[in-house]
């Protein structure tokens, strides 16, 4: 059995679905930061494949630039979170809502 | 045949681990189970002949994105257990339908597409490194120093949000001084 472009693709889609069921469901902020860590993860996974299956190096490029957003992303995310926590002692979605008009 | 097993095998563990970490109510369980399913995708890379992005994912992202969430979870109440969401159905059942469209024609397009032609070929004889090194150095060289700076500011940016009011030390205080602590805080971030 040859494991072909399509079973990866297949895979990074059912990751993303998984990504995407959990950044719906979630109220937690700190749960929905995991559920974008594994959307961007699934896309590394379909990245590498295209980029081995094509012999192109571009898409293992872009998943190095994605894993370097990935980071800073988590860096200023969870900086914000903490100063939301020392204020209002949750960080829940909901409570969010100061802005609405 | 043994990459056919392991590609199901790693893709059953990898997809257990990050429905284990969207559906749980604990916060832990959640940061144990999607540091684990991080770990079984740099497997996937170095099924792929990507050495050197295997090596990242392991090192950028269970050894500093899932510390930091860990530090970070040290502020946080997370021995509670999570509330979910009750949103809009007609949002959801939108928003899903339109996702799931997206991500069907997103997949299709590189197996529809048979006349792609390599930018970079990999070159025959050279490691996955060199290779990564020679084309990141020369023809992303803009983007990398991009992403340095962006690596840089997102440093300043953590340390100035996280790093206020981290001299003081709540267990050498006494319950008075706590308290006026805590007034003080609230004065100072609201």
């Amino acid at each position: 059995m040859i494991i072909g472009l399509n079973h990866y693709l297949v895979l990074s889609a059912i990751l993303f679905a998984i990504g995407l069921i959990g950044v719906m469901r979630r109220k937690n902020l700190l749960l929905l930061f995991f559920a974008t860590e594994i959307l961007l993860n699934s896309v590394n996974i379909a990245f590498a494949a295209i980029s081995h299956y094509y012999g192109d190096l571009t898409g293992q490029m872009f998943a190095f630039f994605v894993i370097a957003i990935a980071a800073s992303e988590v860096a200023v995310g969870l900086g914000l979170l903490i100063i939301w926590f020392k204020r209002h002692g949750n960080i829940d979605l909901d409570n969010i809502a100061t802005m609405k008009g | 045949m043994f990459e056919a097993v392991a590609f199901y095998l790693f893709a059953f563990l990898t997809i257990a681990m990050f429905y284990i970490t969207v559906t749980t109510s604990q916060a832990l369980y959640a940061l144990t189970a999607l540091a684990a399913g991080m770990i079984f995708i740099s497997a996937f890379f170095f099924i792929l002949g990507a050495d050197f992005l295997g090596a990242v994912q392991i090192i950028v992202y269970t050894g500093a994105v899932m510390a930091l969430y860990a530090f970070g979870m040290m502020f946080f109440d997370t021995t509670r257990d999570v509330k979910e969401k009750k949103s809009n159905k007609f949002v959801v059942v939108t928003l899903s339908t339109m996702i799931a469209v997206l991500v069907v024609a997103v997949v299709m397009v590189p197996m529809v597409s048979t006349n792609m032609e390599a930018f970079y070929p990999m070159i025959e004889g050279v490691g996955n490194t060199q290779t990564v090194g020679m084309v990141l150095f020369t023809k992303y060289l803009i983007p990398f120093e991009v992403a340095a700076i962006m690596l840089l500011v997102a440093m300043v940016s953590g340390i100035v949000l996280a790093g206020k009011k981290m001299d003081a030390s709540l267990t050498l205080m006494s319950n008075n001084e706590i308290d006026e602590h805590e007034e003080k805080n609230k004065k100072v971030l609201s």
